[in-house]
């Protein structure tokens, strides 16, 4: 009992003395989701509905919200874009500088059109992107999206472990946020609307 | 002897038919519904059932294959899904199948679940004694951007 107790003392004092030997905290984030800075899946090339080939470049001067998934998934997904298309009407107007992409992981059994139908099902302006089932795991990587083929009872039912967090790019292409798939729609609204804002002020800046 | 035995399964069916079936109610019962290509989807529903029971199959006429799934995040923010065998219903308590939880995992789907049709499903259940009940479940397709 005495080694438990101590145990649970320890780590405690620890923290403690080290607490007044660190730096000061850093500057609370303005956002809700996790920061990042980065520039994954930059350059990348994905397939659209008319079977153009689209990079994130070509939303240039959009905050672009970019989503993982897969049509066969009942649940996460469709919630996952249930919320984004509460974001896009909490927007309102803002909503047109922000782009809303969903990459499938499952590129064997979605194709360019059924990610379309599906995509836009949750709101017009969203954007279904396909990739070859060769290039999928390189896509993966470029983002830095964990998935893994599930297998099922047969070959045809595997279902698509994947990472559910949705990534926030700036208007200049950097990758800004992970968004939790636990983050309320007001959240994203109010991250995404900062997005926005902060791209208007770094537009106003150049002009000056 | 024939005869006898003719009777005694005669009696062995008739009582199977006649034991109490214990009563297992599907409430606020819906499938998302797809669009043309998607090949499956979800229902979900609340089970109630009075005494212990287990879901173990469920059929719908718009799928070829059903599975009871659990769906579940990890703590790092990865979506996992598998198919259970069995789904227990404790006796007087409420299991939901929800999104962000469990879900039947309807798929090979014959034709679009099209938003604001109905359509039944059929819920077999095993009760302690391992027999066999089955209640159809009416349930309506609700939109694929459904909230919940």
């Amino acid at each position: 009992m005495k080694k438990r107790l101590m145990a649970l003392v320890f780590p405690a004092l620890l923290s403690a003395c080290g607490a007044p030997e660190d730096t000061a905290p850093p500057a609370p984030s303005p956002f809700h989701a996790r920061e990042v800075s980065a520039r994954h899946g930059e350059g990348f090339e994905m397939t659209d509905r008319q079977g153009r080939t689209r990079t994130l470049a070509d939303w240039r001067g959009k905050v672009v919200l970019v989503f993982f998934g897969y049509t066969h998934c009942p649940d996460a997904c469709p919630s996952a874009l249930y919320r984004f298309s509460e974001v896009m009407e909490r927007l309102g107007e803002e909503a047109a500088q922000v782009r809303v992409l969903f990459i499938t992981l499952d590129p064997a059994r979605d194709t360019p059109e059924i990610l379309h139908n599906y995509a836009t099902a949750f709101n017009p302006a969203f954007i279904g992107l396909y990739v070859s089932p060769e290039r999928t795991p390189e896509m993966a990587r470029a983002f830095h999206v964990f998935y893994r083929i599930a297998p099922g009872q047969t070959p045809d039912r595997y279902s698509v472990d994947h990472g559910v967090s949705v990534y926030a790019y700036d208007r200049s292409g950097r990758l800004r946020l992970e968004i939790p798939h636990t983050a309320t729609a007001d959240e994203v609204t109010d991250d995404v609307r900062r997005l926005i804002a902060e791209a208007e002020d770094r537009e106003q800046k150049t002009e000056d | 002897m024939r005869v006898f035995c003719f009777f005694l399964t005669f009696f062995c069916c008739f009582s199977a038919a006649q034991a109490e079936t214990p009563l297992v109610r599907a409430t606020d019962a819906w499938v998302r519904a797809t669009v043309p290509g998607q090949s499956a989807t979800g229902a979900f529903m609340t089970l109630y059932s009075d005494a212990p029971m287990k879901l173990v199959e469920v059929r719908s006429p718009l799928a070829a294959v059903t599975e009871i799934h659990e769906m579940r995040v990890d703590e790092n923010g990865v979506m996992r899904m598998r198919a259970i065998s069995q789904l227990d219903l404790p006796a007087q308590k409420a299991t939901p199948l929800k999104p962000g939880g469990r879900h039947i995992m309807l798929q090979a789907l014959k034709k679009e679940a099209r938003a604001g049709e109905r359509t039944t499903l059929t819920l077999v259940l095993e009760d302690a004694e391992g027999h066999r009940h089955e209640i159809a479940a009416d349930a309506e397709i609700r939109p694929l951007n459904a909230p919940h």
